[in-house]
């Protein structure tokens, strides 16, 4: 194969950049388009109780891996008290201990989360047993089998099931049975024993989930009641008012089950207290506080870790080789002629100040004024460093000239010109006179319009806010850039102005044929 | 309106004929070289970049050919740093014409042809007097590197103006025609004469309206020229037909070619030879980036020219043998 080793090393480059890259998606959460920060959510339970100056033990259950959600940072806040977390099934506890406890006490639990639509979607554990059949009371019991029969009836599967036994149990105009079995003043608490009750009776095995929605600013908080069933693989959450599937986006589930929700010894007059509050925070520095929790060190030793002003450096560095491959396509496939091989790329850079139209136009009337003022230099015979040292003089001279004229003017464009690279502008006032001079002023304006075109594009591409982003936080993209400019080096194929310029030898060959 | 529909209709033919774009499987068909091809395929394999200097220093290129016993322009005298411009005399001795030119220079800028002296006036070629002063800018110019590659510093030559052989006078208008040969592997495989005329300001440059015209390696004997883009058969200034010139010494012209190939090293060898009626065929230089338009002027591809060298295992070890090769394979 045609220059294998080559290929080879793209190959190595391409896989290498796009498998970094994937890592920082899935693994830290790194997003893939600009979005400056994220919902970051802080739960807090707060425990309040009074010591009877004993040892205390105090059970409270806390989310473990909650779905829908990531945990990003947790705290125990308990002076004084001795602390240990344990796993229960689909739970988790965490045990304060202290001795001698008087007089109120506070404790808190604070858990900073994320959204985070992968994260543990399906709950599996624990695996419940089938319930029996509960021993109803009479007028219940033909209730209670009366609506089973009708939803088994109605129903394919457990979820199904579930959907419609609480579609008629929450039915504004209720059938008969249910009225018997619905009571209407109880608390949601109580509603959900209810079905779990009712759906004993149909020996599937359920459990409340007991879940905090994230509401704006949460004080005073309390848990809200969620239905889940077990359909033999895994739990299906419902909504026990509607029926809807799933917990929703924004409840982070407490935690699940018949088991308290604090559990106290030794003290009394237990209370808790449920805030939560909504920030939002730099996407960055999620995915670094990501990657500390998971010991991964691939942001530690990224460019974020620099300081804030080399960064900002970077994220116009970065995007240099962007601009070489424009000028790579636009010289090589397509067959633009510019003024030195990067000289485009430079002023395209200086038009992220000045912006396209401005940039275009005060790059022409700059380099018409150099122009006119090199042909004049010509007449002086000077020799070539000291025109150069001249030139860029006059060009600094110009620029201050053409900012002080359209400040005045009330054009605030004319004030960035400051920033055009001026040696760069010598440079090419002084090759586009020779070219002038020597090829004629066609072959000057077409080079000197060719390069503007190429740092036009050039402008787009680098400026671009989603090319920018990605260049400066997945660099290792940039080893892509490095594939495709390799890969053109080997390219040997015709350029798109060549099919124009070979017309007339492809008329000469064919017609002598 | 019948007629405005004609106009259109054959305005419509005629593009159809001669479309302005080409496809690239077109192109690669009748076997035309592009530029990204003989870049990445021929120049960059073929020419090993430490024979560069070799070429593209025309000081380090006259005195190999010396050495190597090919013809070159005689030279006169080599000014490195300006002050030597006051050598010039001396150098100059009482030689009337002479050229200046930079050792480094490329695509042909930089020349400066002196046909006659009076006193401290010179007398360029185009008939323009430059005084002494503008000599010694135009000089220090030069060492400067202002027409260099790369604009380093460079040295200015000062070597024999060479007299056109007669036999392009009447297809030139003033300057020097030159024979730009383009040797691949030390067979050559394809030629041109390149004349000036009015419009290119007697330069023998085809971009700026010199008249390229092909030549046949068998025979020697020029066809059909080109002027800009399209096939013309006689010149824009003199009326007098291009076609069918004999090119004199072609023999010899084409073994000096093909010897220029163990004297550079370079596999894809431009070689510009001019024709002096007092000397011969004289090299005027080398180029390791030769370029397109030989296509042009000769009406053929140079892809599939360039390929069959390629597929050779091996190509003959003496000169001669290899210009006889070239003229078998690509002779009309």
């Amino acid at each position: 194969m045609k220059d294998l080793h080559l290929k080879i090393l793209a190959l190595i480059l391409i896989v290498s950049a796009l498998g970094l890259c994937y890592y920082k998606i899935d693994r830290l959460g790194v997003p893939l388009t600009p979005q400056s920060s994220a919902q970051v959510w802080t739960a807090e339970a707060t425990v309040r109780f009074n010591g009877e100056n004993q040892s205390a033990k105090i059970d409270l259950a806390v989310p473990k891996s909650p779905p829908g959600f990531s945990v990003l940072d947790e705290n125990f806040i308990s002076a004084g008290f001795g602390l240990a977390t344990d796993d229960e099934g689909a739970n988790r506890v965490v045990q304060w201990a202290a001795r001698n406890l008087r007089g109120p006490q506070t404790l808190y639990y604070r858990v900073v989360l994320t959204e985070d639509n992968s994260a543990n979607r399906d709950r599996t554990q624990p695996t419940p047993d089938y319930p029996d059949i509960p021993e109803y009371s009479d007028p219940e019991r033909a209730a209670v089998f009366t609506l089973l029969d009708s939803v088994r009836a109605r129903s394919a599967d457990t979820s199904s099931f579930a959907q419609e036994l609480l579609r008629r149990f929450n039915d504004p105009s209720p059938e008969a049975e249910v009225k018997v079995l619905r009571d209407d003043a109880a608390s949601n608490l109580a509603q959900v024993e209810q079905l779990r009750h009712i759906l004993a009776g149909a020996r599937i095995p359920s459990r409340i989930a007991h879940v905090l929605p994230l509401t704006g600013s949460l004080r005073h908080g309390a848990l809200v009641p969620w239905l889940e069933v077990y359909n033999g693989e895994r739990w299906l959450a419902f909504n026990p008012r509607t029926g809807a599937a799933g917990f929703p986006n924004d409840a982070l589930v407490w935690y699940a089950g018949d088991m308290p929700l604090v559990d106290i010894e030794g003290a009394d007059d237990a209370s808790v207290q449920f805030s939560a509050l909504k920030t939002s925070r730099d996407v960055m520095g999620l995915a670094q506080q990501r990657a500390r929790l998971i010991n991964s060190d691939v942001l530690e030793y990224s460019l974020l870790s620099l300081p804030l002003a080399t960064q900002n450096t970077y994220k116009i560095l970065l995007t240099v080789p962007l601009g070489a491959l424009v000028v790579v396509l636009l010289r090589n496939f397509i067959g633009l002629r510019t003024f030195g091989t990067f000289m485009p790329v430079l002023i395209a850079l200086a038009f992220r100040e000045t912006e396209l139209i401005w940039g275009c136009i005060l790059f022409s009337v700059l380099v018409a004024l150099g122009l006119i003022i090199r042909f004049y230099l010509e007449r002086l015979k000077l020799l070539l460093v000291p025109r150069l040292a001249s030139m860029l003089t006059i060009v600094i001279l110009l620029m201050a000239g053409v900012s002080v004229i359209s400040h005045k003017l009330g054009m605030e464009h004319g004030l960035s010109i400051a920033l055009f690279p001026m040696v760069i502008l010598a440079m090419t006032i002084e090759r586009m006179s020779i070219v002038w001079d020597e090829n004629g002023p066609k072959d000057a304006m077409l080079s000197g319009l060719g390069s503007l075109a190429v740092a036009a594009v050039g402008f787009v591409v680098m400026t671009h806010p989603l090319a920018e982003y990605l260049a400066f936080v997945f660099p290792e993209l940039l080893l892509l850039v490095l594939a495709f400019t390799l890969l053109a080096g080997r390219y040997t194929g015709y350029r798109l102005s060549e099919l124009w310029r070979f017309r007339a030898s492809a008329r000469a060959i064919t017609s002598k044929q | 309106m019948s007629t405005v529909g004609r106009g259109w209709r054959s305005r419509l033919r005629l593009l159809r004929r001669n479309p302005p774009l080409r496809l690239p499987s077109t192109l690669r068909q009748l076997g035309i070289l592009g530029m990204n091809e003989r870049n990445g395929d021929y120049i960059s394999i073929y020419n090993k970049r430490k024979f560069y200097p070799l070429v593209d220093d025309k000081l380090k290129t006259k005195q190999l050919a010396l050495e190597a016993g090919i013809a070159t322009p005689e030279l006169y005298g080599v000014i490195e740093i300006e002050h030597q411009v006051r050598d010039l005399d001396e150098m100059l001795g009482d030689r009337q014409d002479f050229v200046i030119k930079p050792a480094q220079g490329s695509g042909g800028n930089g020349i400066m042809v002196i046909g006659g002296r009076r006193g401290n006036q010179f007398l360029r070629s185009s008939g323009v007097s430059v005084s002494r002063s503008e000599l010694e800018h135009f000089i220090s110019n030069v060492l400067s590197g202002m027409y260099s590659l790369g604009g380093l510093p460079d040295k200015a030559i000062i070597e024999y103006r060479v007299k056109p052989h007669a036999v392009f006078d009447a297809v030139s208008f003033q300057g020097v025609p030159d024979i730009r040969t383009i040797v691949f592997r030390g067979v050559p495989v394809a030629s041109m004469v390149r004349l000036p005329t009015r419009q290119s300001d007697g330069k023998a440059n085809l971009h700026q309206g010199a008249i390229g015209a092909g030549i046949d390696l068998a025979t020697g004997k020029t066809v059909d020229g080109v002027w800009f883009n399209s096939v013309l058969d006689s010149h824009p200034d003199s009326g007098n037909a291009v076609r069918g010139i004999q090119v004199p010494d072609w023999q010899l012209l084409l073994e000096l070619a093909a010897r220029s190939y163990d004297l550079t090293q370079l596999g894809y060898l431009g070689v510009d030879v001019v024709l002096d009626a007092e000397h011969g065929p004289l090299v005027l230089e080398y180029n390791a980036r030769p370029g397109l338009n030989i296509q042009l002027a000769n009406q053929m591809g140079l892809r599939s020219r360039l390929e069959k060298v390629r597929a050779l295992d091996s190509v003959p070890a003496s000169a001669a043998a290899r210009v006889a090769l070239g003229q078998e394979l690509f002779g009309e």
